[in-house]
């Protein structure tokens, strides 16, 4: 199982990722981060398919699509 | 942040000047992933002029050379004479690279020098307030040109393959895999090799240019653009020159490589 983690610190709210997710995981959040910046945050991280698109066009770097143990 | 930013970023730089959404992050992201995957950063020196593409480089935390303004590949060859053993990595811009510093791309690629140079290519003097600049399309306006832009583009592979580089790619920001794919073989190719990204600017090229400050709808119109060689083949030249052809444009091991060249020289002139 994938999930993504989003860092609040370095993301700068450009969309690009929500643009590219094609399983609508990713969404704008409502608070603003430290910047000033409506952040991305992953609002519905179980649709996440790992197929690391938004890890790969972050401008910032602030994605990383993590690997983690199902212990279902 | 991601664990590959944590490894090579400069923690106190952060966060990038680049405005959101612009592509720039996302051609380091793709050359830190091609960096890693070589596991060259030791070897490595960064080099760059001025303008946002140049700020590139100096996130990363290996050697790096900011320059003047067009003259990062001069710097870049005479760093190459001295560290032939060294990776140097150019990141320019259009303005810099193919407008201020043209003469020193063409004869970069003439002389065939061990250069890998990233061309970060947003159409437009970002950094300065949105001025023409030689890839700027015809007719778009910009604010040195309000009434539109009288001057037809220059594509820059085109004048390095003319030149005599002999590695050449061009992707854009919407395909960071090929972004990868390209800085690898260009790094591990012997010889001048340009990798020509074609990257969005929302804040400049966006707004002036293309209509949209939305860096997502710049990236559907790279997508919308993009054909590869083999569908270029069969396209008309009409409708080409609406297109944007990516790939591996040009490779060829024919040339002598300057810095091999100047120490067969050195070797034959000790006798």
């Amino acid at each position: 199982m994938k999930r993504i983690v989003v860092d609040q610190k370095y993301c700068k709210g450009c969309c690009l990722c929500i643009s590219q997710c094609e399983s609508e995981v990713l969404a704008t959040s409502k608070n603003r981060n430290a910047k000033g910046y409506l952040a991305t945050e992953a609002a519905d991280p179980d649709k996440c398919i790992g197929c690391m698109r938004c890890e790969l066009i972050c401008p910032d770097m602030a994605i990383t699509v993590e690997d983690v143990d199902d212990e279902n | 942040m991601h664990p590959i930013a944590e490894k090579y970023l400069r923690k106190s730089a952060l966060p990038m000047i680049f405005c959101p959404g612009c592509g720039h992050g996302t051609v380091l992201n793709a050359f830190l992933r091609a960096v890693d995957d070589l596991g060259i950063i030791d070897d490595l020196s960064l080099v760059g002029g001025i303008g946002c593409s140049s700020w590139a480089p100096v996130f990363v935390n290996t050697d790096v050379l900011h320059t003047l303004h067009g003259r990062a590949i001069a710097v870049a060859t005479g760093l190459k004479l001295a560290q032939p053993r060294r990776h140097v990595v150019v990141f320019t811009g259009d303005g810099d690279c193919i407008g201020i510093g043209g003469n020193h791309f063409m004869h970069a690629a003439r002389r065939n020098i061990d250069l890998t140079v990233i061309l970060l290519d947003n159409n437009i003097y970002g950094m300065t307030g949105g001025q023409v600049s030689p890839s700027t399309p015809m007719q778009a306006t910009t604010q040195t040109s309000p009434h539109g832009n009288p001057d037809p583009p220059m594509d820059a592979s085109t004048v390095a393959i003319a030149c005599g580089a002999t590695y050449v790619a061009r992707w854009t920001s919407a395909h960071p895999l090929g972004i990868k794919k390209a800085v690898k073989q260009a790094i591990a190719h012997k010889g001048f090799s340009l990798v020509h990204t074609l990257s969005q600017c929302p804040t400049q090229a966006g707004r002036y240019i293309h209509g949209t400050p939305r860096a997502d709808d710049l990236l559907e119109y790279y997508k919308a653009r993009a054909v590869t060689r083999k569908q270029a083949r069969k396209l008309p030249e009409d409708e080409l020159s609406e297109r944007i052809v990516i790939g591996t444009l040009h490779q060829s091991d024919q040339r002598p490589e300057l810095c091999e060249s100047i120490a067969a020289m050195h070797t034959s002139l000790k006798g």
